[in-house]
């Protein structure tokens, strides 16, 4: 067996079939496959460790504390953060940017002041900061991409005023695959004394993130989307600012002291949990990430080389195919392809590619913004986790030309 | 088996296909079905005590879909189809073929036909 059919059999689902055919699942972006070692965990928790955090002095208790507060050290050690209490649990990419929207917003945004967010954005990284401008009246900046999806980083400079107080970008957009440049962009808002918030929802997946080295002071993902379980969470916030944040919402162990007279917080990371948090969930992090850095190997990226070339090369050649996300050189580009086929719509491509077992993404892809720039009502998105093989890709692209034939008539 | 889906879809285009032009210019935001994943348009016309459609989608085979019920439901009295059951979307195999966003779709395109005809009770 090669090592990808090894990694294979860790993923249950994978080995799944739809309308009797195996599947060939390339919608990775939308949510990852979940391996055994997460499964595992995730029962395990429910069935041994089943009690409510930090609460009670009971030994069941305790251990469900351990596994959630272990968590929090490998979430640390992984991230490289400096600081345990700058990993704050949440229920995902979405929740930690409401978070963030909302206390950093509490705590430094003023009438006319300014954020700034990427043109190619996911919902979660816009509509957050358009209720935070009209909460404090701010005003929201977008720093636009070129025709081929590139950030034009080059117009960020002019774009920072004193009154700009957050750049929010993606580390890769959802749609294009674009890695961006975050430290570049680091750079240059830090020396305007402006704070940096990534969303990391696809590149915790893609890249091997270190905090501080991309000096971002912000970082936020979802679990699901790299291996962990639905409903878990990372909001990674530079401890300086998080500590001068006020509370995202109130209730459970996030409190110091509360009386009638009013309450106060209890320190970092408390002070963002608040309410039961996710017990069975959040643990699975660690197996997740784990798995994360296992697949980090010579003979996964050969394979993810090796299926970014067939697919850029199908998708480039083809003159009935438009690529949104061109990478200048393939290093740029994660296994993530949105694509349109002239005078075909993406919905009866991807409900062709349904019956031939080919799960993709079809629509908007929660970044409408983005498909209005291009001018369409949306695309066709694949996306390969390291999972997938290059048999799969070569797959792929037979039957969406099959599927093509079929709709051009 | 799948080549079982795909002959019924290979069978939807071709309905889409031939279906009747749908004049661009009552491609309105007031005739635009919400619930689709496709953009779907649909006209209804009353002569007499009947209701004639007329729909359009950008999607083919959603237009196919269309087209299966625009046959089924054009020139019905506004009373039939508010008493109709639909139940031949089931009979045709349509609901267990489309996904449940598609089957959404289909629910929205029906619901705006009810609910045309029972504005006209
Ligand atoms: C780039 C990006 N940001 C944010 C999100 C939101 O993630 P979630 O829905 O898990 O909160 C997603 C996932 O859809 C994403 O791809």
């Amino acid at each position: 067996m090669t090592q990808i059919e090894n990694i294979r059999q860790e993923f249950p689902e994978l080995g799944e079939q739809v309308y009797g055919k195996a599947l060939v699942y390339l919608d990775n972006a939308a949510t990852s496959q979940r391996p055994l070692s997460v499964i595992r965990k995730w029962t395990e928790m429910s069935e041994k460790y089943n009690a409510n955090l930090h609460r009670a002095v009971h030994r069941i208790a305790d251990l469900a504390t351990s596994a959630y507060e272990s968590t929090r050290d490998a979430v640390q050690k992984y991230l490289n953060a400096e600081f345990r209490e700058e990993i704050i649990f949440t229920s995902g990419a979405t929740a930690s940017l409401n978070l963030v929207a909302f206390s950093f917003g509490e705590a430094f945004v003023r009438e006319g002041d300014e954020i700034i967010v990427g043109e190619a954005e996911h919902h979660s990284n816009i509509v957050p900061w358009q209720l935070l401008c009209e909460r404090k009246k701010a005003i929201l900046k977008v720093l636009p991409i070129d025709d081929s999806g590139h950030l034009r980083v080059d117009l960020l400079p002019g774009l920072l005023t004193p009154k700009t107080k957050l750049v929010c970008v993606a580390h890769i957009s959802n749609v294009l695959g674009l890695l961006n440049p975050v430290k570049e962009i680091v750079n240059i808002c830090h020396s305007n004394n402006c704070a940096v918030l990534v969303d990391g929802a696809q590149g915790i997946v893609h890249e091997r993130v270190d905090v501080r080295d991309l000096g971002c002071d912000f970082y936020a993902f979802s679990g699901h989307k790299v291996y962990a379980a639905p409903g878990t969470g990372v909001l990674y916030g530079r401890r300086a600012l998080l500590e001068q944040m006020p509370p995202y919402m109130g209730g459970g162990e996030m409190i110091g002291t509360v009386r009638w007279s009013g309450s106060t917080w209890a320190p970092l990371p408390q002070k963002f949990e608040a309410g039961t948090q996710n017990i069975a969930g959040t643990p699975t992090l660690r197996p997740a990430l784990e798995m994360a850095e296992a697949l980090r190997n010579e003979a996964v990226e050969a394979e993810t080389n090796a299926i970014k070339e067939l697919i850029l090369n199908k998708l480039q050649s083809d003159p009935r195919i438009r690529l949104y996300g061109v990478p200048d050189a393939p290093e740029e580009k994660i296994p993530l392809f949105a694509f349109s086929v002239e005078h075909v719509h993406h919905e009866d491509l991807a409900l062709i590619l349904d019956k031939m077992g080919i799960a993709v993404r079809s629509g908007q892809m929660c970044a409408e913004p983005l498909m209005d720039r291009y001018g369409v009502t949306g695309m066709l998105r694949v996306s390969f986790a390291p999972y997938n093989t290059v048999q799969e890709a070569e797959y792929f692209i037979a039957s969406l030309d099959r599927a093509i034939k079929m709709l051009e008539g | 088996m799948y080549d079982e889906w795909l002959d019924k879809y290979e069978y939807l285009i071709d309905l889409g296909r031939n279906l009747d032009a749908f004049p661009e210019e009552l491609k309105t935001e007031d005739r635009l079905i919400k619930g689709c994943q496709s953009r779907v348009w649909l006209d209804a016309t009353v002569e007499g005590d009947r209701l004639y459609f007329r729909a359009d989608s950008d999607a083919i085979i959603t237009k196919g879909i269309i087209s299966l019920l625009i046959g089924v439901y054009s020139g019905r009295t506004a009373r039939e189809i508010a008493e109709d059951d639909f139940s031949f979307v089931d009979k045709l195999g349509l609901r267990e073929n489309l996904s449940p966003t598609r089957a959404n779709g289909l629910a929205s395109m029906i619901e705006t036909l009810r609910r045309t005809a029972q504005n006209q009770l």
